[in-house]
């Protein structure tokens, strides 16, 4: 199955990212096009500092665009403002990064159902649902275990049952693999390609590892704020 | 949603217990102070209006005024006399007792043991008007009062002195060079509020303290009970009349003598125990300020330790407004647990005091009430400038943050 029919999740339209002002101005990203669709499973790699993070900040509505317009979900996203791209986060984006970003001294359980607090869902049914993500990684047992009881690949599990408790479309990670060794690093890649065929979740994977972009579906290079190439991953397809 | 905020408050507070604790030993110390003033200062006003109960509300106490030494008098200085006590009986209606009285301080011995004592020399009116009951034996017969016989009415430390559990009925005891027959003993009046034994006294008539005693005719207080009911202003007009026609005052004469009215002074020394209160209340409060201060520096440290706690939260959904209410429900219980800790010690340490100076423990509500509010509004104050920098944080910096 392939994912190029399906309609937009989001779109860059001629992006730029700049800091600073003057002699010292710098454009993390310079007049980026691009467009994701639903189901999609991309990677996006590139060397530091050429525009990746910061794409991929606007890509999870972390950030906002200095010119250019950014849509998700057909929204202007570029232009909200900071609490209206925290529902946004809240209702439509998960997370997962490097160091996986758990809340110390406070059980797995506890982690994941954190999304499902800020948008008010009541505690018995947040019980619930944190019980049915950490299944679903794998995790079932483990669930009053604190973040210093688990193994990194464990922690990196429960980050991603936290960003899919709440049923989110798109699925952000930034370097997911980044501390992990290669058994694990695979664990957690063949857990994020099952969530994308079998639950139709956009991701966007940023990494500097090939044989990790090559679980994707399509691998996007970036090089000095532009994209420098985009292509479909054969094997992936 | 509160109630989960709550709970995380709590969770965080205990993991820092012993700096949480250090923290909000400010906001303990100022509450316990505030409280302990207050309670203990309401103790006092108290005990001063038992004790003008005691002496009887409703009295007037006359006195000659005396020249002050150094100073201007524009009065003729002139003792009470007999005179006076009799216009005073004479003129005044609307009063229940009139009561002529001179005092001595006087070495009272009994067999081998002695004591100092206030001897008084008065009439049976005396003990209506100052509203103490005579408990064993009896009042002065007019003919003592009359013929200067040398009886005398004891109080409760010298028959407790003298003769212990033992009736002192009409045993001899010496009062100076005078021999003097026991007849009654007064009820206990305790301590008054400035520590004084109202116990260490003796009474005996009038004319015998003056003939063998002072060696004068004159009066030093005459007192005057007012009917209930009956206005004491007015009566003290009536009485200031009397007076300046039985001391022969021309009208543009300066009262020589002055009217004491009880009320007015239970008012004063109320209002004086009332300063004070409030005067050691404000240095409390400073130290109030001092534990918000300490609060706000701990909730900067502890908004600096999460930030990366914040950047997650902000990141997963968290609105600027959830990140400042859970640091403002923090700073609040934290200083709210310390308001409850000094609500604690300040009673246990207006308890002590109060067994210590005999005066009543008067825990007020309110003032309980006042002080949860005020550490917990404390706590919201101090603690908002924090919150609000944590809330401001960019999601991105915060979990960048190491």
């Amino acid at each position: 199955m392939t994912a190029a029919s399906n309609p937009p999740l989001l779109s860059f339209e001629k992006v730029w990212k700049t800091y600073g002002a003057g002699e010292a101005r710098v454009d993390a990203l310079a007049g980026v096009d691009l467009t994701i669709r639903r189901g999609e499973f991309v990677a996006i790699m590139g060397p530091s500092g050429s525009g990746k993070s910061t794409s991929m900040n606007i890509i999870g509505c972390l950030d906002t665009p200095t010119d250019g317009t950014y849509r998700f979900l057909g929204v202007d996203a570029g232009r909200l403002d900071r609490t209206r791209r925290a529902v946004l986060r809240n209702r439509y984006i998960g997370f997962v990064f490097q160091g996986y970003n758990l809340l110390p001294r406070t059980t797995a359980a506890e982690n994941v159902e954190l999304p499902l607090i800020y948008r008010g869902v009541s505690a018995r049914e947040r019980r619930g649902l944190a019980m049915k993500a950490l299944a679903d990684v794998g995790l079932k047992g483990r669930e009053n275990h604190t973040p210093a009881e688990l193994s990194g690949g464990q922690q990196q599990r429960v980050a991603i049952a936290r960003a899919i408790v709440s049923n989110p479309t798109l699925l952000v990670a930034d370097e997911p693999t980044g501390n992990l060794d290669t058994a694990r690093s695979h664990e957690i890649m063949n857990l994020m390609t099952r969530l994308n065929r079998e639950q139709g979740l956009t991701i966007v994977l940023v990494t500097h590892e090939s044989d990790i972009a090559d679980y994707a579906q399509r691998t996007i290079s970036f090089l000095d704020g532009n994209i420098a190439s985009d292509r479909l991953n054969r094997e992936a397809a | 949603m509160l109630w989960e905020t709550v709970k995380l408050a709590l969770r965080s507070v205990r993991r820092n217990a012993l700096r949480s604790f250090l923290t909000l030993l400010g906001i303990v110390i100022g509450v316990a102070a505030v409280i302990a003033m207050i309670t203990i200062g309401s103790g006092t006003t108290e005990k001063v209006k038992q004790d003008i109960t005691k002496l009887g509300s409703n009295l007037l106490t006359v006195q000659a005024l005396r020249p002050m030494r150094g100073g201007d008098t524009n009065f003729t200085p002139r003792p009470l006399s007999d005179e006076d006590l009799r216009g005073l009986v004479d003129g005044l209606q609307n009063v229940d007792a009139v009561s002529a009285a001179a005092q001595r301080t006087v070495r009272i011995v009994y067999g081998a043991d002695n004591l100092s004592a206030q001897v008084t020399g008065t009439d049976n009116d005396f003990f209506i008007a100052r509203n103490w009951e005579i408990v064993s034996g009896r009042e002065f017969t007019e003919s003592e009062l009359r013929g200067g016989a040398n009886v005398c009415i004891i109080g409760q430390t010298i028959r407790s002195q003298f003769f212990g559990e033992g009736d002192p009925a009409e045993d001899s005891i010496r009062v100076g060079r005078l021999s003097c027959r026991v007849i009654g003993v007064l009820e206990s009046k305790g301590t008054s509020g400035f520590g004084q034994d109202q116990d260490a006294v003796l009474m005996m008539p009038l004319t015998t303290f003056q003939r063998r005693i002072a060696g004068n005719r004159n009066i030093s207080q005459i007192y005057i009970a007012v009917k209930d009911g009956i206005s004491t202003s007015e009566t003290v007009a009536n009485v200031k009349d009397i007076l300046r026609d039985t001391r022969r005052l021309s009208p543009d004469q300066e009262d020589n003598f002055d009217v004491r009215d009880m009320t007015q002074i239970a008012d004063a020394m109320t209002s004086t125990t009332q300063v004070m209160t409030g005067m050691l209340g404000a240095l409390a409060g400073v130290s109030l300020l001092v534990g918000g201060i300490g609060i706000m520096n701990i909730m900067l440290v502890s908004v600096t330790e999460r930030t990366r706690e914040i950047g997650i939260r902000l990141a997963i959904g968290a609105h600027e407004r959830h990140i400042l209410v859970q640091f403002l429900v923090e700073a609040t219980v934290l200083s709210l647990l310390g308001g409850l800790i000094g609500i604690v010690i300040g009673l246990g340490l207006a308890a002590a005091a109060s067994m210590s100076l005999s005066i009543p423990f008067v825990p007020s509500m309110t003032v309980i009430a006042i002080a949860v509010g005020f550490s917990a509004l404390i706590g919201m104050v101090f603690g908002f400038f924090p919150a609000l920098r944590g809330a401001r944080l960019d999601p991105i910096d915060a979990l960048r943050h190491e």
